[in-house]
């Protein structure tokens, strides 16, 4: 295999435009459906120049209508097609709750009927998006089987997830973070590459505590873990990469070595993924653990739109750093 | 109808092949029903008693590589499209030899290869599904058709708005249809709409409406086929609004007293099985020892049907952990 690469940077944003255009160019069954993603391509521009390439029956603008054309790629998919719908903004993705939960998720289980399908769902906070602009919905799906979850943190991941979800037999949903998409930068492989679903990635190692995350909040933590260092704390970070299927194996393997546990996410605290991980963690990682399994999340309100309200909403890098010291003090 | 557009548009054969399908439907159904009252069926039953003519009329009028997603009182649908009496009982009883294995119960089955989608209990769910399985045939060129319905009570939700304003601006070739059997569970149309007949909203989305009587199964047939074939030759959506009554209650353990006793009177003087039996005499394609000699032919397929689903094996506890996920293997790469 070869290991050619160009040195030209790629942002975020512009590696999933990569994987969509290089798996709609491999495979004619891929095709793109959603809001403004035709002539204007996309809010984000992510389909910039698709409509030209595809012509329009494989980039779709379609009518304000999530539930609709969610419905309608469910049926493109079992009808042999590979969609990929993009929301506007994953917060609108409550319209096609139903569409997803019900029909996409359950198909399979209750009638045997593949639904190779994949959603992407720009999320995420830090952009003045305010309550409407800025959720973090993954922990509603995250509750429901049948569902595959995954929430890329680097250009590489970005492409490579989506890349792998579009490849993928089942409904995927595809949580891209806004707050990244022009802000990071990576030169990525030439060669097609595939980031697997449901692997998990220690980005950074380290002995004293895991401190396990996802999309964009995987920066802060290395962040916080260049101060830490500093005070003689040893962070492991763990970015889950993909929240369906989760995989525990890594979560375990990091506990057990660290013994200590802090959970950080950007979708608020109650009923959130930290707190399936923390159960998990005390149903297995029980007689290793050396301090309580922590968590810093954004308290349960909406996410505010004015500057210092969403600031105070946010994890930051202080949070980290004030809870690490905590749990490493046990 | 009247006997000459019946028999200048309809063949014999296919008349007495419908004939056939709504006698199994009544014949099956009213199986289901006294096996639900025994207590051997538990949960759900929706029958379409009274309105068999509605589903095996448009099944009849499809092509087999056309889809369905069906309204939940569409039996006839299955048994045209090839589900045999035994696989449907064994699906009401739980059975691991029905459609869905044990996973759902029963008119909730479905099945790619025969060209029939689920039934999902939210009503209107799968009529954006339909939309996208006739976008699916437009992408790729081929001459198939989607073919999707819900009741009065469906048309309230907004994924019946979703669907057909979505397959009127892609010109889709899909039909759908709506069973106005005037009440959903206990609600009147009255209460589901400020309108008489829902074919109004067609003209809304920019696509023709028709309105059927559902009760006949010719007339049903007719309609279902120019729908069909307009959508097949690239001029867009239809919708349909069969008009016809549910004679039993929303499910078989309601007794439907909400229902004037004078509307179910009227509707029983117009059954579709009577009113079939009329026509195939007048037209001379039948008579009283024909129609005997379908009722034995049906029986039997029921009662073996019955046998089957019977002595079938229940699933094992721990194939409910099996499904949940495709796998690669089960979908082309």
């Amino acid at each position: 295999m070869t290991t050619a690469t160009t040195t030209h940077e790629v942002t975020y944003v512009d590696a999933i435009s990569q994987a969509l255009d290089e798996e709609m160019t491999r495979d004619e069954r891929v095709f793109l459906m959603g809001e403004d993603i035709g002539t204007y391509g996309g809010a984000f521009k992510v389909t910039e120049g698709f409509l030209q390439k595809y012509g329009e029956w494989r980039v779709l603008d379609t009518p304000l209508s999530e539930s609709g054309f969610v419905g309608a790629a469910i049926g493109a998919a079992m009808m042999g097609l590979r969609p990929v719908v993009e929301m506007q903004f994953a917060d609108f993705i409550s319209c096609a709750f139903d569409q997803i939960t019900e029909v996409a998720a359950k198909n399979h289980y209750r009638w045997g009927a593949a639904v190779p399908l994949v959603i992407r769902a720009p999320f995420g906070g830090g952009v003045h998006g305010g309550p409407f602009h800025s959720e973090c919905p993954e922990g509603w799906f995250f509750h429901s089987p049948g569902l595959k979850i995954v929430a890329p943190s680097t250009p590489y991941d970005a492409k490579g997830l989506l890349k792998a979800a579009i490849r993928d037999p089942n409904p995927v949903l595809y949580f891209e973070h806004k707050f990244l998409y022009r802000r990071i930068k990576a030169v990525l492989p030439q060669e097609d590459f595939v980031v697997p679903l449901g692997k998990a990635e220690v980005k950074r190692h380290g002995r004293d505590l895991s401190l396990i995350t996802y999309g964009a909040m995987v920066h802060l933590a290395l962040e916080a873990a260049e101060l830490l260092i500093q005070e003689g704390i040893d962070l492991e970070v763990v970015d889950l990469r993909t929240l369906v299927p989760l995989d525990k194996e890594t979560l375990y393997e990091s506990v057990r070595k660290t013994s200590k546990a802090l959970l950080l996410h950007e979708d608020n605290k109650t009923g959130g993924i930290g707190a399936e991980i923390a159960a998990l963690l005390a149903e297995e990682c029980f007689d290793c653990l050396d301090g309580p399994i922590l968590r810093i999340a954004p308290p349960d309100t909406p996410v505010p739109f004015s500057t210092p309200l969403e600031e105070f909403f946010l994890p930051k890098v202080s949070d980290i750093v004030s809870g690490a010291r905590r749990l490493a003090a046990y | 109808m009247d006997q000459a557009a019946v028999s200048n548009n309809i063949p014999r054969s296919e008349l007495l092949n419908m004939y056939f399908y709504l006698r199994l439907t009544r014949s099956l159904e009213d199986r289901i029903t006294a096996l639900y009252r025994q207590g051997r069926i538990v949960g759900g039953v929706y029958t379409s008693h009274g309105m068999e003519a509605i589903a095996v009329g448009y099944a009849s009028a499809l092509h087999p590589d056309d889809v369905i997603a069906p309204f939940h009182r569409d039996m006839g649908a299955f048994l045209i499209r090839g589900f045999t009496p035994g696989e449907i009982l064994a699906q009401y009883l739980g059975k691991r030899t029905g459609p869905t294995k044990g996973k759902d119960g029963n008119v909730h089955m479905g099945d790619m290869k025969r060209g029939m989608i689920g039934f999902v209990s939210h009503l209107a769910d799968n009529l954006p599904v339909a939309a996208g399985a006739a976008l699916a045939f437009k992408i790729r060129g081929e001459a198939r058709v989607a073919f999707a319905g819900t009741g009065d009570g469906g048309t309230s939700r907004g994924d019946f708005h979703e669907a057909m304003n979505f397959a009127a601006v892609r010109r889709l070739p899909v039909v759908y249809f709506c069973t106005n059997n005037q009440y959903a569970y206990s609600t009147p149309v009255r209460y589901q709409m400020a309108i008489t007949d829902v074919v109004e909203r067609a003209k809304a989305y920019g696509m023709p409406g028709e309105i059927v009587d559902g009760n006949d199964v010719a007339a049903v047939y007719l309609s279902c086929r120019r729908a069909i074939a307009n959508a097949r030759a690239g001029n867009g959506p239809t919708f349909l609004e069969f008009k016809t009554m549910r004679m039993h209650g929303h499910s078989e353990h309601d007794a439907a007293t909400y229902v004037p006793r004078e509307l179910l009177e009227e509707w029983k003087a117009k059954d579709p099985i009577l009113l079939a039996e009329r026509l195939l005499t007048t037209l001379g394609y039948a008579d009283e020892s024909y129609f005997h000699d379908v009722g034995e032919r049906v029986r039997k397929e029921v009662d073996a049907g019955t046998e089957f689903a019977e002595q079938s094996p229940l699933p094992e506890g721990p194939e409910t952990l099996t499904g949940v996920f495709a796998s690669l293997d089960e979908v082309s790469t």
